[in-house]
């Protein structure tokens, strides 16, 4: 629990939340957490008691309307929670309120809720709960046909839940991602703490987003945020969850694989550095990742080369073609190579990927050729989400990292948008000269240091690339920006 | 006539409570006379019992024999309804005192 706006919070251990939460939940506080169909919110509540105790050591208490106490032992087993050994242990309690099917009691006369507050009270102080979870509020609507009634109890049951001093969350069903708050409509005036959860199909992708809508008496950080469900680590906030500060910055500088390339960046890009190339097809990207690969292996360094739109083939015989061996570099244990395409997962789940690949193999390097290719897979703010939380988990390793990119139109893609990130940005890329087709390179960027502002013709030949003296004509080499007229005296 | 068993849950010591378990000792009493037997469990006090039962709204009566067991939410102020979803065969003559069908 950290202090933070005068408001106590209890930190969920969700990854990622807790930094859009600035803390955590206000602790001691229900919060009602929203969202459709699919949306998450089952998870967020079992998450949210699960990583208390494995996290923070607080007992929880589970209410559950909707799903039977086994159906969630079983999808716990899943992201590795052991519900079974947590009961045994009294860390974990249910209170089993799910409905067997058909079961619909009748009523005669007035009626309350008091044996559930009864249960729900005597599960919180029989384990000494400091977080319970309740999934759902919807549920308990559906159940009787008193809706006045149930609204009443639901404010009873809110109350209840402050004054036993437990953090909690109360689920709630939504019936449109972007209409009101929830269904009933009222839950939102009776709870001070409100996050929704949002999957929506855009441009005919799932995407899904978590918001805080309002922490009464405290600061949150507003919008949605981009998430996603990994079958291991479950709810992950992106980029959120990935965004850790850097401390240093490495000054030790490493090759790119060509030392005439090395020389235009000032002798070599910084260790920690993210190398962002914008090429044309057929520019040389591939081969460049490759040299770059080359480089790591030579140093008897570990990288991570990740190809879209390519097979591992193909990449193979390019490679072979410029005298580099991928096999016996991958026998060699120095290189793992992953070539496939972009339509084959979500772009969340090939971030996720990368990001477990990289925690098993830790690489000194990662290339990722064809970041463009996502973009087939993603909206424009999806990706550039991924790439700057990709940027956090390399940075975060001192990873020298590689993003090829295709260019795209406009100066406000992701991929454009990308170079921000960047440390040091080339484009390469073909240019007509009079008769002929030929490549030119210039370094757009670079980070802490300085750089050569020539565009340089580019050959490359079966040792690979070559740079070369400054193309002597005015080329528009770069996208949207002005051409300078040429100087007469030149 | 076979004996009857009900099990009735109400939360605390409350006029609904008190309300639910006299009216249900009136309609077997008058449905039921000497044939029944009835067991009154306070949910804030065996709040284990209830959580057997899965019971979430009180007072609730659930009929433990015979089988099946039939179950009713409420303070059951209409005693003749109350008897008819409990399953309780009716009898001849005339409702319980105030009562309608």
């Amino acid at each position: 629990m950290t202090r933070g706006a005068g408001v106590e919070r209890t930190a969920t251990g969700i990854s990622g939340f807790d930094d859009i939460a600035i803390g955590g939940l206000p602790t001691g506080r229900p919060t009602l957490v929203a969202g459709t169909t699919g949306s998450g919110k089952t998870l967020f509540s079992m998450e949210f008691l699960a990583r208390g105790i494995t996290g923070f050591g607080d007992p929880g208490v589970y209410v559950t309307f909707d799903e039977t106490p086994d159906a969630l032992r079983r999808n716990a087993h899943s992201l590795g929670f052991d519900m079974e050994t947590w009961e045994a242990d009294g860390t974990w309690m249910f209170v089993d309120a799910s409905l067997e099917a058909g079961e619909q009691t009748p009523t005669v006369g007035t009626y309350d809720l008091g044996a559930l507050m009864a249960r729900i009270e005597h599960a919180v102080r029989r384990i000494g709960a400091r977080r319970v979870s309740l999934d759902s509020l919807g549920s308990v609507f559906t159940r009787f046909a008193d809706q006045d009634l149930v609204r009443r109890e639901l404010y009873r049951l809110a109350r209840l839940l402050d004054s036993l001093g437990v953090t909690s969350v109360l689920t709630t069903e939504r019936d449109a991602d972007y209409n009101g708050v929830t269904r009933q409509g009222v839950e939102e005036f009776v709870f001070d703490n409100v996050v929704i959860l949002r999957s929506v199909m855009r441009d005919e992708r799932r995407h899904r987003t978590i918001e805080i809508v309002k922490f009464r008496g405290t600061t949150h950080r507003t919008g949605e945020w981009l998430f996603t469900i990994d079958p291991e680590d479950g709810l992950v906030i992106i980029p959120v969850a990935f965004l850790a500060p850097r401390d240093r910055a490495s000054r030790e500088r490493v090759s790119t694989g060509n030392a005439e390339l090395d020389a235009m960046v000032g002798g070599g890009v910084f260790r920690d550095a993210v190398v962002l190339l914008i090429g044309s097809y057929g520019g040389g990207k591939t081969l460049t990742a490759l040299q770059f690969a080359d480089a790591a292996y030579r140093a008897g360094e570990r990288c991570l080369f990740h190809a879209f739109d390519v097979t591992r083939g193909q990449l193979g015989r390019d490679a072979a073609g410029w005298d580099l061996d991928l096999d016996v570099m991958e026998a060699s244990g120095l290189l793992r190579v992953t070539a496939t395409y972009p339509e084959v997962a979500s772009v969340e789940d090939h971030f996720l990927r990368i990001r477990r690949d990289i925690a098993e193999f830790a690489p000194a390097r990662l290339v990722i050729d064809g970041l463009s290719a996502l973009e087939r897979r993603a909206t424009p703010r999806t990706l550039l989400d991924i790439v700057v939380a990709l940027g956090g988990v390399v940075r975060q390793r001192e990873i020298t990292t590689l993003f090829t990119s295709a260019p795209t139109s406009g100066s406000t893609t992701p991929i454009m948008e990308t170079a921000s990130i960047a440390d040091v940005t080339l484009v390469l890329r073909d240019v007509e000269g009079p008769g002929e087709v030929r490549r030119a390179i210039a370094v757009l960027q670079t980070r802490g240091s300085a750089h050569d502002h020539a565009i340089r013709e580019v050959t490359i030949d079966g040792d690979g690339m070559h740079i070369g003296d400054p193309f002597p004509e005015i080329l528009h080499l770069l996208p949207d920006t002005p051409v300078l007229p040429r100087d007469p005296e030149d | 006539m076979a004996n009857y068993s009900f099990r009735m849950y109400v939360a605390g010591h409350t006029r609904r409570s008190q309300a639910a378990e006299e009216n249900l000792r009136a309609l077997c009493d008058f449905y039921l006379p000497g044939c029944h037997e009835i067991e009154v469990v306070d949910a804030t006090e065996q709040p284990d019992l209830a959580e057997e039962e899965r019971v979430l709204a009180t007072p609730i009566v659930i009929r433990t024999s015979p089988l099946p067991g039939y179950r009713v939410i409420g303070d059951l102020s209409d005693r003749a309804k109350a008897a008819f979803l409990l399953g309780i065969p009716e009898v001849d003559g005339p409702a319980p005192e105030g009562q309608t069908l």
